[in-house]
């Protein structure tokens, strides 16, 4: 089924301004990990904003299981459908109490209260911040804080989980929190995610890559495609993964090497040829 | 100016039911001269321990020199030392606050040097501003909240260096900008490095970033040093860091996996250095073959 | 200068008195302070003084935590005490020991002072000791629940606990902003610490205007986090925390009602603040 289509959608924050986002047509399937790259300011955040109409297109039509984010009557169940984690850490929970905060969510649609206990129970679990229920929010590290934000997002059980560079704050310790929760929610769960990011090795876990340039989509394709196309990417401002960096230069050095993405397939390659005969 | 840190202890909160001891005994040199780097998780210590350094954290435990300045000594005089030795906290472009991008440069160059004229302002300011890649005459009048977020952060750099600081500190100077953004900064402080500030040392969680900028570095674990001295050294020890949850430089793990498995290459850091060592070897196999 | 980043007095603790509903906590303090009022004798006041001295033994928290936030407000106490001992009208057959002009001193007035005094103390502790045992959120939930009944003339009280429950969400993380950036401005030469009220007052700006452009910003964000998680206000809304009444609270009400009745029955039976002077002439 397809989540998320974007018809030919043009948005720009005030009318006499360049478009943020200027002609995007994309449709993504239920199920897919799909990962937004491009250079700071390149539309990408509106794009996502776009999504769950937090922003409505200037011209175009955006769907969320064919709902049209301009209809208003659908808009609580476009938002039920499509949750969203932003880039603060500290600027997206309203309570002082973990699971206070869990509960806003679901408070917000009227859930019954003993379900709600249930949703925090089975968000809590799918973060592994069970042992954090009573804490309080700003005592907690920034990949914590995130783990609690998406699990905010959880408890409306979305379809989509939209991360609008919720990473970009984090250290490394807390990208891989983050991203190991996003992985599983989408490997179990099925959930599908969209990933906005400027880290080129998070959009290696992705099995989809869009680059956005301008407001404009301009490569849409496997990452390991994507990085295959170095030159271009290049154009964009985006630069390699240090590991595939490195395979490129000894590719122009003539050495016969294949292609890798991270440290260890680096190793795997440069092995192969280093050993070979 | 020499940084010399002997035994630096620090507890926040001390007595109170949240006490945090977050320096545990810090023994430091830093040489004048030096791209510093020091690493570690949040919570390590080493925000801390750059704030003891322009003694925005008063001493409480253990002795501290930065060049002459004896911090254990409560004549010392600290806003002086403050001139001498550069903070940019980390996302320093949210302490902006004047409403044209001049005045915000020149306040430190008003605080520290009472009484200097406005032509030599306005002349620092400018020398600030181009140095951090900015235009001056297109810049100076606007108001630093009307700029991008990455000409906003190099305004808060050029505030902090217009003083000509000895020692310049950065916490995070990356953080939150795009991989071309990162790159620009980087070239932007070795410039600094090499004309503005003898000594410049960065906290970093980024170890590619550390490895390819730095001349040594420390890496902080629960309040005390866990490991010291150039990358080269630090990054040898890879599996030691692992253990300690930090990450490794891309190239450094190739090298330790290559190592693994016979292939004897040494620990390098560019991605330019690492092809050529790889190279070498490669051409090495090929004569040795032809 | 703001170096705890931990709001309001809260002691953490696993006592009789954290584990109360605070609901049942704010009534008893309002009962107490109606006690510290009634109490016209130094046998009616013994007993709230007993009384007081149980909450803090079963809170325990220690004694000296308690009495700091006396510390606080002891000019005010001390102000009013004095200003109470000279210019109380304390009657005609009062026992004076000194007289000049309107001031005058009067082993009445000292009594007065000391009864003034000792409320103010114990007010001051009695209230303490709720915000040393009740969090910030409790605190919300308690007067929240307590103003429901406002609901009915149309008082905005879900909008109301929310805007408090935000304001205490959000107060340990602008002071951990306010620090980074005095900090950051210190590290610039900035000086908070010398000058008159004007200069001090004027070095503070630097720090102001930073953290309104911040609070701004992150209220912005959060306008679109409570968007994205669906929030339109009360209506139609659930609530999942539920305070519970439960045994501690009726023991700690039953106490109360004791504490109410003993007062009333000493202040009838054994006379007025002025009897204790009946020993000495």
């Amino acid at each position: 089924m397809e989540a998320v289509r974007f018809e030919n959608v043009k948005y720009s924050y005030r009318g006499d301004e360049a478009f943020a986002v200027n002609g995007v047509s994309l449709s993504i399937e239920e199920g897919q990990f799909v990962a937004v790259l491009g250079r700071n300011g390149s539309g990408k955040s509106t794009l996502a904003k776009l999504i769950n109409a937090l922003l409505e297109p200037t011209s175009g039509r955006v769907t969320v299981f064919g709902m049209d984010t301009l209809d208003a009557k659908k808009t609580f169940e476009i938002r039920k459908s499509a949750g969203m984690v932003f880039q603060n850490p500290d600027n997206q929970t309203v309570a002082s109490v973990v699971e206070d905060d869990i509960a806003f969510g679901p408070e917000n649609i009227g859930v019954p209260r003993e379900e709600i206990g249930r949703r925090i129970e089975f968000a809590l679990d799918a973060v592994g911040m069970q042992a954090f229920r009573k804490a309080t929010p700003s005592r907690l590290s920034g990949g914590q804080k995130q783990r609690v934000a998406i699990a905010g997002v959880l408890a409306i059980l979305p379809r989509i989980l939209i991360l609008d560079e919720s990473t970009a704050m984090l250290d490394p310790k807390g990208r891989r929190e983050v991203m190991e929760v996003v992985k599983k929610l989408n490997r179990e769960q099925k959930m599908t995610v969209l990933l906005i990011t400027h880290f080129m090795d998070e959009a290696l876990e992705a099995e989809r890559a869009v680059v956005m340039h301008r407001g404009e989509v301009v490569m849409d394709g496997a990452p390991e495609e994507i990085f295959a196309r170095s030159d271009e990417l290049e154009s964009y401002n985006l630069t390699l993964p240090r590991a595939a960096a490195v395979c490129k230069r000894l590719q122009r050095e003539g050495m016969p090497v294949g292609n890798a993405f991270t440290a260890e397939e680096l190793a795997e390659v440069l092995c192969a040829s280093l050993q070979r005969g | 100016m020499r940084i010399v840190a002997k035994g630096l202890t620090y507890t926040y909160d001390p007595k109170s039911p949240f006490a945090a001891q977050a320096l545990k005994g810090v023994d430091l040199t830093i040489e004048e001269g030096e791209f510093f780097g020091i690493i570690g998780h949040t919570g390590s210590g080493k925000s801390t321990f750059v704030q003891h350094l322009n003694a925005l954290i008063r001493l409480t435990g253990g002795a501290l020199k930065v060049g002459d300045y004896d911090l254990s000594d409560k004549k010392c005089r600290f806003i002086e030392l403050r001139g001498k030795v550069g903070m940019v906290f980390q996302y320093p472009e949210y302490q902006l606050f004047a409403e044209t991008v001049e005045k915000d440069v020149a306040f430190g160059l008003k605080n520290f040097r009472k009484g200097m004229r406005e032509e030599e302002i306005s002349a620092a300011v400018q020398e600030a501003l181009e140095t951090v890649g900015l235009n001056y005459a297109a810049v100076k009048d606007a108001s630093p909240f009307e700029l991008s977020g990455g000409q906003k952060r190099r305004v808060a750099i050029a505030g902090v260096i217009v003083t000509r600081p000895e020692v310049l500190i950065l916490d995070e100077p990356a953080a939150g900008l795009d991989p071309l953004g990162k790159q620009e900064l980087m070239q932007l402080l070795h410039s600094i490095h090499g004309s503005w500030c003898k000594t410049v040392i960065i906290v970093s969680h980024d170890m590619d970033e550390i490895a390819e900028n730095c001349t040594r570095a420390a890496v902080f674990s629960e309040g005390r040093i866990a490991m010291e001295g150039t990358p080269a050294e630090i990054f040898r020890r890879a599996d030691e860091l692992l253990a300690l949850g930090l990450d490794v430089p891309t190239t450094a793990k190739c090298a330790m996996l290559l190592r693994g498995r016979g292939i004897d290459i040494d620990t390098d850091f560019t991605c330019e250095d690492f092809a050529e060592k790889v190279l070498a070897l490669w051409r090495a196999k090929e004569g040795g073959d032809a | 200068m703001l170096n705890d980043v931990t709001f309001g007095q809260y002691y953490p603790a696993k006592s009789f008195v954290h584990n109360m509903d605070a609901r049942a906590k704010i009534v008893f303090v309002i009962a107490y302070i109606v006690a510290i009022f009634l109490a016209d004798n130094f046998y009616a006041m013994a007993a709230v003084v007993l009384f007081l001295a149980l909450a803090v033994l079963f809170s325990r928290v220690p004694f000296g935590r308690v009495l700091r936030s006396v510390k606080m407000i002891l000019f005010v106490i001390v102000f009013t005490a004095v200003l109470n001992l000279f210019f109380s009208s304390v009657g005609e057959d009062a026992h004076v020991i000194w007289e000049w002009g309107i001031l005058s001193l009067s082993w009445e007035s000292i009594v007065n002072m000391i009864f003034l005094a000792l409320r103010l103390f114990l007010l001051v502790m009695g209230t303490a000791v709720l915000t040393l045992t009740t969090t910030p959120v409790e605190l919300t939930d308690g007067i929240e629940s307590l103003l429901t009944p406002l609901k009915w003339v149309r008082f905005p009280v879900h909008e109301l606990a929310l805007i408090m429950s935000i304001a205490l969400r959000f107060i340990p993380t602008l002071v951990d902003e306010t620090n980074r950036i005095i900090s950051a401005q210190k590290a610039r030469g900035a000086d908070f610490e010398t000058g008159g009220l004007i200069r001090r007052a004027k070095a503070m700006i630097p720090v102001l205007i930073p953290l309104l452009v911040s609070a701004f910003r992150r209220a912005e964000e959060l306008g679109d986090a409570m968007d994205a998680r669906c929030y339109s206000g009360s209506k139609g809304r659930t609530k999942y925390k539920k305070l519970v009444f439960t045994w501690r609270d009726l023991v700690g009400l039953f106490v109360l009602a004791a504490l109410i009745t003993g007062v009333a029955l000493l202040n009838h039976y054994l006379g007025g603040k002025f009897d204790i002077l009946a020993y000495f002439f």
